[in-house]
């Protein structure tokens, strides 16, 4: 039965071209060079890289482009980037410098025809809708019981998770990453429950992140999360862990993962 | 000099960028003469085949590509670059140039937990021996993004399948002309291989 390996990405927060961490949105701090860690991750067995701008200063589209274009040269997997993208124009821009595929989350939001004019511009299979999501609780507003927010976690949109969900898949979304606010930065292990129900109604892959901290969250977002990547950041940033390590975890307890490189 | 053929399909530059990463220099053009005159062409390509079709001839670099795999340049083809090079694709009903017999066809597939495009890291199992193919262990993965795939007609050019609801041809060769389907520039160290051994091959498999 041929199924496609899953997926460990290393996610970089970008400030200023610079390395940093969020703890649940906020609180962020310069952790280091990211084309240094890029490179490091690469040779490390890193499955796909993906970059998020977060810078706030008006020069922002030439530092990301720069980090960009000195990664690509340096690193032969996918890189996908966000933060930012506003219209095909910035896609385009991203992927001349090197990205493969382009996030597009805040923007699309505001307006969802973004999603469509870039699929048309790039290919479905290069549009990622990146989703920020916090619970809510379930009620008539919202079914699911997750909402949308926009603006880096600052900004509740009234919106239902899985009905967006929906209308990013309909729209053309070749792949969504699912981040939960409520985990980000926590450790204590992805929104399983968010994850599977998103995977459970969708027909393109789901990126789980947002709160892994030990190799048995990454297991079970893989698994009963039904995610098809999952998606890590502090754990290896700071050194706790390595990613041929939890490559190998993985591995080890049956997932199937890419083990040479 | 290695000249990678630009004709409006996709980003050529990480193309580029992965043959300096192993020390080859390989210079991007859309000029038929250069193509004619390269010692070695990278054909990559992605999108789809109707316009690269169009892109290709308006800019008659069809008939250099040709001339330059029958005058016995080592070619080298990736993902929508294999597939224009056969005779036909399913992708806009499109003739395509036809350097080799067979055919494109889309992924129709039964199980609903396999999505089209088939996107992702999947075990390429090399099926015939070929030095571009060299070192290739078993287990080891190569990055594709692809809806469509390669028939060819005579199956000895087959050097290597990858299993998806199935086995289908992703890489051939035959004479001075290789291609895949999966994407060796973005295939981490396995697919950097392949690159530095095509900078060094003669064109003979």
């Amino acid at each position: 039965m041929a199924v496609l390996s899953k997926r460990l990405i290393a996610c970089l927060d970008v400030r200023d071209g610079k390395l940093a961490k969020s703890v649940r949105f906020v609180d962020t701090k310069d952790i280091g060079d990211p084309v240094e860690k890029a490179r490091e991750y690469y040779l490390d067995g890193l499955d796909e890289l993906v970059f998020y701008d977060i810078t706030a200063s008006s020069d922002r589209r030439s530092i990301i482009l720069d980090v960009v274009e000195a990664v690509a040269e340096q690193v032969f997997i996918p890189l996908s980037v966000g933060g930012g993208v506003r219209s095909v124009r910035d896609a385009t821009d991203l992927r001349l410098a090197g990205a493969e595929k382009i996030n597009v989350n805040s923007a699309a939001v505001r307006r969802p025809a973004l999603i469509a004019e870039c699929a048309e511009a790039i290919g479905n299979q290069n549009v990622v809708l990146s989703m920020d999501i916090r619970r809510v609780g379930e009620s008539g507003e919202f079914p699911s019981g997750y909402e949308i927010v926009i603006d880096g976690g600052r900004r509740p949109m009234g919106i239902d998770a899985l009905r967006w969900t929906l209308e990013g898949e309909r729209l053309g979304a070749g792949e969504l990453v699912v981040n939960s606010i409520d985990a980000d930065g926590t450790r204590d292990g992805y929104e399983l429950r968010l994850t599977r129900m998103i995977g459970a109604a969708v027909r393109i892959p789901v990126i789980a992140s947002g709160g892994a901290g030990v190799p048995e969250h990454l297991y079970e977002v893989l698994t009963e999360g039904r995610a098809d990547a999952a998606l890590v950041a502090s754990m290896v940033h700071y050194g706790d862990y390595t990613v041929s390590g939890l490559k190998r975890d993985l591995h080890d307890r049956g997932v199937k993962m890419r083990m040479s490189w | 000099m290695t000249v990678i053929v630009d004709y409006d399909a996709g980003n050529l530059r990480s193309v580029q960028r992965a043959c300096a990463e192993v020390g080859v220099r390989a210079a991007i053009t859309n000029d038929p003469e250069c193509v004619r005159g390269a010692e070695r062409v990278i054909f990559p390509g992605v999108g789809a085949a109707g316009a690269a079709m169009r892109s290709l001839r308006a800019r008659e670099l069809d008939g250099a590509l040709t001339e330059a795999v029958r005058g016995g340049t080592p070619v080298l083809g990736i993902c929508l670059g294999l597939q224009i090079s056969l005779d036909r694709s399913q992708e806009n009903d499109q003739e395509t140039l036809g350097l080799m017999p067979g055919e494109v066809r889309r992924f129709a597939l039964s199980d609903p937990a396999l999505k089209v495009p088939h996107m992702g890291w999947n075990e390429v199992r090399v099926v015939r021996e070929h030095p571009l193919l060299d070192g290739i262990a078993p287990g080891d993965e190569f990055y594709f993004v692809h809806a469509y795939y390669p028939v060819p007609r005579d199956a000895d050019v087959v050097c290597a399948v990858a299993d998806y609801e199935g086995d289908f041809c992703c890489a051939l060769g035959a004479g001075n002309y290789f291609a895949t389907q999966f994407h060796p520039e973005k295939s981490g160290r396995v697919g950097l291989r392949l690159l530095e051994r095509f900078a060094r091959w003669d064109g003979r498999a």
